[in-house]
């Protein structure tokens, strides 16, 4: 089912750009030790702005998971994992990771170690044991950035505890630096990530054209610098450049799809051992995943960052995020989705690994059904655990999905 | 009934008493977690009720949950959606895992009691902000409870109220120690207590037990002759394990569950501010693994116990899926293995497994004592 050679797009400019920005940043965070900086391991959803102004080197172990994943590693390190005592129902990146740091493998040679633990708990309580299990492992600083969950409302109360947690971020921070926390710098910071992430947006938001020039699994890998280095102008640049490739695409007309006849939505994190199957699979369908809830969380919060004041806003922008709200906001969040990027179905990844993502999903896919009246299917898999993922299964499904969604639009 | 059979009536039959309460009047609160500040609803004069989950006939749950949630959250589901809790006046639900959270969200959008509300506590329980923290979202429970039934809870029902619990938590600790020392209660018995505690009327649970520990303290008794072990998990409402693990030569002489220490450790200041006070023994009291102090609490307070009652093994009794406590397993279990502790797990869903299979995994376990 593979897409025929003359139909496959065109690869991105950017994507060379990026390998070689994550290429860099992972040997400045390999050397750190020589180089006499501080390299600090934090959540994929956690305040790295600050670590910036400091000059500590953010390392993210999800971000490695996505690449052991990628590099279909995970079963290996997961069985590894499971020798070690970690149930086979736990988070499959947090398996992966802890057999890299416990028995020393994954790629790239693992991770650099750890000066401090930075662990924001907006995305899972799975990062606070995970974060734990490093802690006791590596010896070092864990700081817990406790953002209260937002079921229904962010109560004052919650900003108050969260703004204080952000002096006590710093504290910290100016204690395993040895070094005061400079101001002036962490507005500039604040002001480059405010950026980044409107270029993210402004990335994701290209996708809106119908034809898309680009696909949800083109977001899962352009993702990495929004995530990992935020606050810089590295992160700036390059999307500027990403965009105005997008936007060179639309005008030449080049389509991630070449026959785009279906446009459809993601929910969750991806499969990251199967992103080329699923996406051939989709394409052979002429079927483009032109937007998902997981990479838009990197500048879904945006609406609660003060540019005149980042530092502070940081408490609600960082406590406000996708994960960390009730189904019904995620849903309408969704609801926004499907108007912006014109889609006609949505396909679920049911994520073993993610139990916050995915409980209530049900419920999620019974509103869009009740409210946009679009079809919405299931996949089930654990995101990094190859082991879990039944192909044959996954493909029937996605037929029968296409099935339903040509049926409806003809 | 005598005291003790009023406690394990009510706790094999949580439904049918919470059913004669609310005939009596009486307004029920369900809840799911220990860390539930139970102390501000009974001094709202409501009926804070601890619910476990139906253990079969959970279909109905299957609309709204993945195969892979625990059959805790499943079965508590299933419950309300089937009408088994029609006498609720509403529920609470404390920031506990990632599953009980999103059960409160599915739980608010297809359910329609009187009252709902979320108790948003700190994960972590390490700082002055946490504690102050601690005490407003107490306060603002207050407020919801207040604001939901028209009411006013005044200090001093928050003082009445937090009398009770000391008097229940005290007792329960006190019979724990009684079957320690003199193997009475049963540790069958000692469970259905705590659990009987967390569904019958407070006042009279507090009588109740007052009235067992003055009967079995005056009692002749001695200790199990079993070679004595600590039960560590989430839940536990199955007496059989205790009936088997007694049969298989072992005594379980103290625990770490929610349903047993880490419910009735730490009392409550009775003097001073009483919502300042309540917050103190939430942000005090030994952690469930969904919360941080530090990251070697747990496991030293595991070790400590087992020293401290003389235990010479753990068994670690955990429900399939449940993450904060497989997440720290193979911690604990490496702790306890540096102590010279062996312990065991075993993982259940809703059932238990066979009786002759567990029989037979208690008596290898007893025999390696």
């Amino acid at each position: 089912m593979s897409t025929p050679e003359k139909d496959k797009p065109k690869k991105f400019r950017a994507a060379k750009r990026m390998r070689e920005i994550m290429t860099e940043y992972y040997i400045d965070a390999k050397t750190a030790s020589q180089t006499g900086k501080k390299v600090a391991w934090i959540t994929s959803g956690g305040p790295v702005e600050p670590l910036i102004v400091m000059d500590v080197i953010p390392v993210y172990p999800e971000n490695y998971g996505a690449m052991i994943g990628a590099s279909h590693m995970g079963g290996d390190l997961c069985a590894k994992a499971e020798a070690l005592g970690y149930s086979t129902d736990l988070c499959s990146y947090a398996r992966a990771d802890i057999a890299c740091s416990l028995e020393n493998g994954g790629p790239i040679g693992g991770l650099p170690r750890p000066d401090m633990l930075i662990c924001c708990n907006n995305i899972c309580g799975t990062v606070l044991k995970w974060y734990e299990v490093h802690a006791r492992y590596f010896n070092v600083p864990l700081f817990i950035f406790d953002t209260p969950f937002c079921h229904t409302e962010f109560p004052d109360i919650a900003r108050r505890y969260v703004r204080r947690q952000l002096d006590e971020y710093v504290a910290f921070l100016e204690k395993a630096c040895g070094k005061p926390f400079d101001q002036a710098r962490s507005m500039e910071v604040g002001r480059l990530s405010l950026e980044g992430q409107r270029l993210w947006q402004a990335v994701l938001d290209s996708a809106a054209h119908k034809p898309a020039p680009m696909t949800a699994f083109d977001a899962f890998f352009f993702l990495a610098l929004i995530v990992t280095l935020r606050g810089t102008k590295t992160v700036v640049d390059f999307y500027q450049e990403l965009l105005t490739e997008m936007n060179e695409r639309i005008e030449q007309k080049i389509w991630a799809i070449p026959n785009e006849r279906y446009r459809l939505l993601w929910d969750n994190l991806p499969v990251w051992y199967r992103l080329k199957w699923l996406s051939d699979t989709f394409a052979a369908h002429d079927a483009c995943l032109v937007a998902d809830t997981y990479t838009t969380a990197w500048c879904g919060s945006m609406k609660y960052i003060d540019e005149n004041n980042f530092f502070d806003s940081m408490a609600e922008a960082y406590t406000r995020i996708y994960l960390n709200i009730g189904i019904d906001e995620m849903a309408e969040t969704i609801f926004a989705m499907i108007d912006k990027y014109q889609v006609d179905g949505m396909v679920m990844h049911s994520n073993r690994s993610c139990k916050p993502y995915s409980f209530g999903q049900y419920d999620i896919r019974k509103m869009i059904q009740d409210r946009k009246g679009i079809p919405c299917m299931l996949i089930e898999s654990h995101m990094n655990d190859e082991r879990s993922f039944s192909e044959s299964q996954t493909a029937t499904r996605i037929d029968a999905f296409m099935e339903m969604i040509k049926q409806k639009k003809g | 009934m005598n005291s003790a059979d009023i406690l394990r009536n009510v706790a094999d039959n949580p439904h049918d008493y919470a059913r004669s309460l609310k005939d009596h009047g009486k307004s029920i609160i369900g809840y799911f977690c220990s860390y539930t500040p139970e102390e501000i609803i009974l001094a709202a004069g409501l009926h804070p009720l601890r619910l476990f989950g139906a253990k079969d006939d959970t279909g109905t749950a299957d609309a709204h949950l993945q195969a892979y949630c625990c059959s805790l959250v499943r079965g508590a589901l299933s419950d309300v959606l089937s009408g088994r809790l029609s006498y609720l006046a509403g529920a609470v639900f404390p920031h506990t895992c990632d599953s009980i959270q999103r059960l409160s969200d599915i739980w608010r959008l297809n359910t329609t009691f009187r009252f709902f509300a979320d108790v948003v506590l700190p994960v972590k329980l390490t700082t002055e902000s946490s504690r102050l923290y601690l005490e407003d979202v107490l306060r603002k429970f207050r407020g919801d409870l207040e604001e939901g039934f028209s009411i006013t809870i005044t200090d001093d029902d928050l003082r009445s109220s937090i009398r009770t619990y000391n008097s229940i938590r005290s007792s329960l600790k006190t019979l724990y120690s009684l079957h320690s020392r003199r193997g009475l209660p049963g540790a069958g018995d000692l469970n259905a207590f705590v659990r009987g505690s967390m569904v019958l009327d407070r006042v009279e649970a507090a009588n109740r037990l007052s009235d067992l520990v003055e009967t079995l303290t005056g009692s002749t008794g001695s200790p199990s002759s079993g070679k004595k072990v600590i039960l560590a998990g989430s839940v536990c409402e199955h007496p059989d394990i205790y009936r088997l693990i007694e049969r298989a030569g072992a005594d379980v002489v103290w625990d770490d569950m929610c349903t047993g220490s880490r419910y009735f450790e730490g009392l409550i200041d009775e003097h001073g501010d009483p919502l300042v006070a309540l917050a103190q023994r939430y942000h005090d009291r030994v952690i469930c693994p969904a919360k941080h102090s530090s990251v070697r609490s747990r496991g030293d307070n595991l070790v400590n116990l087992a020293r401290e009652h003389g235990a010479r093994g753990v068994i670690f009794l955990q429900l399939k899926f449940c993450d904060p406590h497989s997440f720290d397993y193979p911690y604990l279990k490496e702790t306890l293995d540096k102590a010279g502790i062996p312990s065991m797990l075993l993982e259940i869903e809703a059932q238990l497994p066979p009786e002759g299979q567990l029989l037979t995994r208690f008596e290898t376990f007893t025999h390696m004592l």
